[in-house]
Order: C-alpha cells, then structure tokens, then sequence
C-alpha cells in the first residue's frame, strides 16, 4: 500500500467508512515508502481528494525529467507537510465540480462483488489421515471468514520450475477446480500465485487430490522457495540480468521441504534491472541482477517488506555472480537460524539484530 | 479544425506585460491561473504541446475552464487523434495539430463512447447521473 504512488486504506471512523491516504511511494530506481497524507478522507470525498492529489502532482510535478517525472518525487522534493497543504486547499476547489457519485452508485456497484451464495451449516471437519495432504492443508490453506470454507493457495513455484509458469493442462485443471468448487472464481495473485477464494472444507481432499495429479499441489506458500522473479533477460529487452536461473538455483539448493519449514516465512524476490518489477525492495530478502561491464552481477539486500509493517530493503555490500548469489542468500538464512529467538521470522530477526551479523556470515 | 481566432497569440509574458492582447499563449511549464482575472477580455487561448507526452496542457485547460472562460480554447503541436477526445473532455474546442489528422478518424474517435464516467469541463453527463438523477 505504501510502495505505491497512491495507496488507499479502507478504515471505519465511528461506523462511517473512509480512505486513509497515503501519497508518494514507489520502487524502481528511487525506492521511497508514502507518507501518510491524511488519515481519514470520508467516502463520500475520496474521488475528489484523490483527484485533488493528482492535480497537485500535474501543477508541480516534474514533467520536464522522465525519471523524476513521479509523484514520489515531488512528495520527496516539497515534503509531504507542504504537499498536504496544496492538496488540501486543491481538495476545496474540486469538491464544487461535483465529481463525487452518489451513495446509490457504490451500492449499485457494491452488488456486483457480493458474496457468492454459502451454503450455511457445513462441517469445519477435516480428514487429516493423509500426511502429504495435511502438510499442504497447513501451508496452503488459510482460514475463510465464512465457517465451513477455506481459501486454497495453489503455489506455481515447484522446486526448479519457472517460477508463476503453469502449462495449457495445468490452467484447464485449475479454471476446472475453480469451477466445481470455488464458485467459479479464480484470481492471480502478485506473488505469482493462484488463489480458490471460496472453497468448502469437504471439498478440500478432493481439491488437493487433483491438483497433486497436475503437479500443482507444492506446498511451500511464502516459504523460501516460493520466490518472486521477474522475466529477467530470458525473456525481457529492458533487463541487464537473468532472474529465472537464480530463482531455480535458490530453489533447489532449499528444495528440502523440512529445511524449508524450518525457516518458515521468507519472501524472496528477484528483479533483473533497476526497474524492480520483480519487487526486489520489499523481499524479506530482495535480489537485484544488475551489468557490471558486460557481466552479470547480483546485489543481496535483507529486510524489505511490502505487507503493513512496510521497509525498504538495505542492500548489504558488493554483489555477486550466479552462483554466489546462492550462496549469500544460503549464509544469510542459516545466520539467520543461529540468531533467531522463539517464533520470529527472518525479518523479525534481522529488525532485531541489523544487518551486521548477516554482512559478516556473507563476506566473512 | 475550428481556427476561429486569426490574431497571433502573445506568449504569457508579453501578456501580462501589455494586457491589450486577446489572444495568448501557454507553454506546458507556465501557470494558467495568471491568466484568471483577464479571462473576460481574451478571445483565445492558445495551449502549446510540444510533444504528445507533455500532458500539463490538459491541466491547464481545466483550470481555465473551471475559472469561468468561455472563449476559444485551443490545443496546438503534437496533437494527435487519440488525445483529441480527452482535450474536448478537458475544454478544447479547437485544434491546430502540427501534423493534420484524418478528418474520419478524428469524427470517430469522437462519437466512440456515447457515456462518461465522470463529470469534466465538456457537457458530458456522467452515468451515474443519468441512473440516479
């Protein structure tokens, strides 16, 4: 939410639902979190105010530069005091052009995303007997706030696959399952990943059934092995380095799945250029493939976030070569096993300990 | 395309320097709200895009609208067909684009969408308008 130009979150001030708005984020080759613009804009105000925030940006910005042509850097340049101000006194003017729709209009639209019809009164049992389908019911699936359902994780990151690649028969089989049990509904999400949103519980073993058939039930959601990585140079004329090797390569060297949940929690993301489409500043551990004189060369950087405890990765020295990089990212996450403390994750510990430990494990 | 205005456009200094003028030109860099308290007096305002991607030419017709003027507005230089609907959306009415566009083209770009979304500085009627009232 914060990484982003503008970012929106839905909030209730005494019953009444508004945006709080944050302005000014980014990745790329400027990474920068959004400050918070304001902390309350009614509904009723949020198309005004949103456009108010863009004028503000089309009278300052830098339309001059392509690479400073940005709302993050206008926010950064004026500060985000004096930015609110404009867009404040902005807002006042655009309020009168009566922008804004009806409260009719976002229920009528409102109708359209209602929930799917429930069946009420099913069981919230599940048959654990086979062990190959609990450990992917305890990574993949997560609670539903309807009882008797779940929502099903279906990772496309098997150990040395492409990561998010899935064959003709694999998409039939998934757009199949989502059909038959999950009201018709299927999404894509940015980890690169398929979501079931709305599954019965009963129909859990049945889902995992078919999907294992498809190779399509690895059970390594959010873990280390579950990597972001964009095209890269396999694929992409603006990169200056290959991800998908990498992301193979990382894979495998965890590709034991005990290891793996032993770790637990790790978000390993891959971006081949400065353009950080891989989302390389938010990974828990952010790789960036960069061209040093022709040769490619990979920068490690730890404690990017991009969920609500948002930070920007710190990039934690000279890079590396293919091979080296994995070797980093190895030393880094058994550092990180040595250091831990009770149920913290790899980014709680390197909150705790910096950088420092991680720096000497790599370059010793 | 709808060149009404024959006398040359002073640039927004020479303007503001001997406000006699009824016709004056923006650059995208120069701030349209200078011109809000001449707007009675001016005939034409004439809106410079010296490249399709500078967009600030958009924002500076609606503050001029939205400022009450109701002369000719006009969008001149790397203006193409594609972009005339959203100038018309944003207040042009007329064009002067640097490469003549294909009349059909520009009539069908026009007509393609009978609805808008949202209220702008044109007559369009959002649809939220015409299902509510």
């Amino acid at each position: 939410m914060r990484l982003h130009d503008i970012g929106i979150e839905l909030v209730k001030k005494d019953g009444v639902l508004g945006g709080r708005v944050f302005v000014g984020g980014g990745m790329g080759r400027t990474p920068m979190i959004a400050p918070e613009i304001n902390p309350f804009v009614h509904a009723d105000d949020l198309l005004s105010y949103i456009e108010a925030c863009l004028r503000v940006y089309n009278r300052y910005g830098r339309r001059d530069n392509i690479y400073k042509a940005r709302i993050k850097i206008l926010v950064h340049e004026i500060g985000a005091d004096a930015y609110r101000d404009q867009v404040a006194e902005e807002f006042i003017h655009v309020k009168k052009l009566g922008i804004d729709p009806p409260i009719a209009e976002f229920d009528r639209i409102s109708a359209f995303f209602a929930p799917p019809a429930f069946e009420a009164n099913l069981s919230d049992d599940i048959d654990r007997s086979d062990p190959d389908f609990a450990v992917w019911l305890d990574q993949n699936v997560k609670p539903h706030k309807q009882a008797g359902y779940a929502i099903v994780n279906i990772s496309l990151k098997p150990i040395g696959g492409i990561p998010g690649d899935a064959s003709s028969a694999q998409i039939d089989v998934m757009a199949d399952l989502a059909k038959t049990y999950s009201f018709d509904e299927l999404r894509v999400t940015h980890a690169q990943n398929i979501v079931l949103p709305h599954v019965a519980k009963r129909d859990l073993y049945v889902v995992w059934a078919a999907l294992n058939e498809a190779s399509l039930a690895n059970a390594n959601l959010d873990l280390v092995s579950d990597i972001i990585a964009c095209p890269g140079m396999d694929y992409c004329s603006l990169a200056n380095a290959r991800s998908i090797p990498v992301a193979q390569k990382i894979a495998t060297r965890f590709a034991d799945p005990e290891r793996q949940r032993d770790i637990g929690e790790l978000k390993l993301k891959i971006s081949g250029c400065i353009n950080a489409c891989g989302h390389h500043h938010a990974g828990h551990i952010g790789i960036l493939g960069v061209d040093r004189k022709g040769v490619e060369n990979y920068q490690l950087t730890l404690g990017g976030s991009g969920a609500e405890d948002v930070s920007i990765g710190k990039i934690t020295g000279p890079g590396f070569d293919e091979n080296g990089i994995v070797d980093a990212v190895e030393k880094v996450v058994e550092k990180y096993r040595d250091l831990r403390e009770g149920e913290e994750r790899f980014l709680d510990t390197y909150r705790r300990v910096g950088m420092e430990p991680f720096k000497e494990a790599i370059y010793g | 395309m709808g060149d009404n205005h024959e006398e040359p456009a002073v640039t927004l200094d020479a303007f503001l320097d001997q406000s006699n003028a009824t016709a004056v030109r923006l650059e995208p860099d120069e701030d349209a709200r200078a011109l809000i308290p001449y707007l009675d007096r001016l005939a034409l305002i004439e809106i410079a895009f010296p490249t399709f991607r500078d967009g600030r030419g958009y924002s500076s017709a609606r503050v001029l609208r939205e400022a009450g003027y109701k002369g000719e507005l006009r969008a001149e230089g790397d203006v193409l067909v594609d972009q005339v609907p959203f100038m018309r959306r944003c207040g042009f009415d007329s064009f002067a684009p640097a490469k003549p566009l294909n009349e059909a083209a520009v009539e069908a770009a026009l007509a393609r969408y009978e609805h808008v979304y949202q209220r702008a500085a044109d007559a369009g009627v959002p649809a939220w308008k015409l299902r509510h009232g």
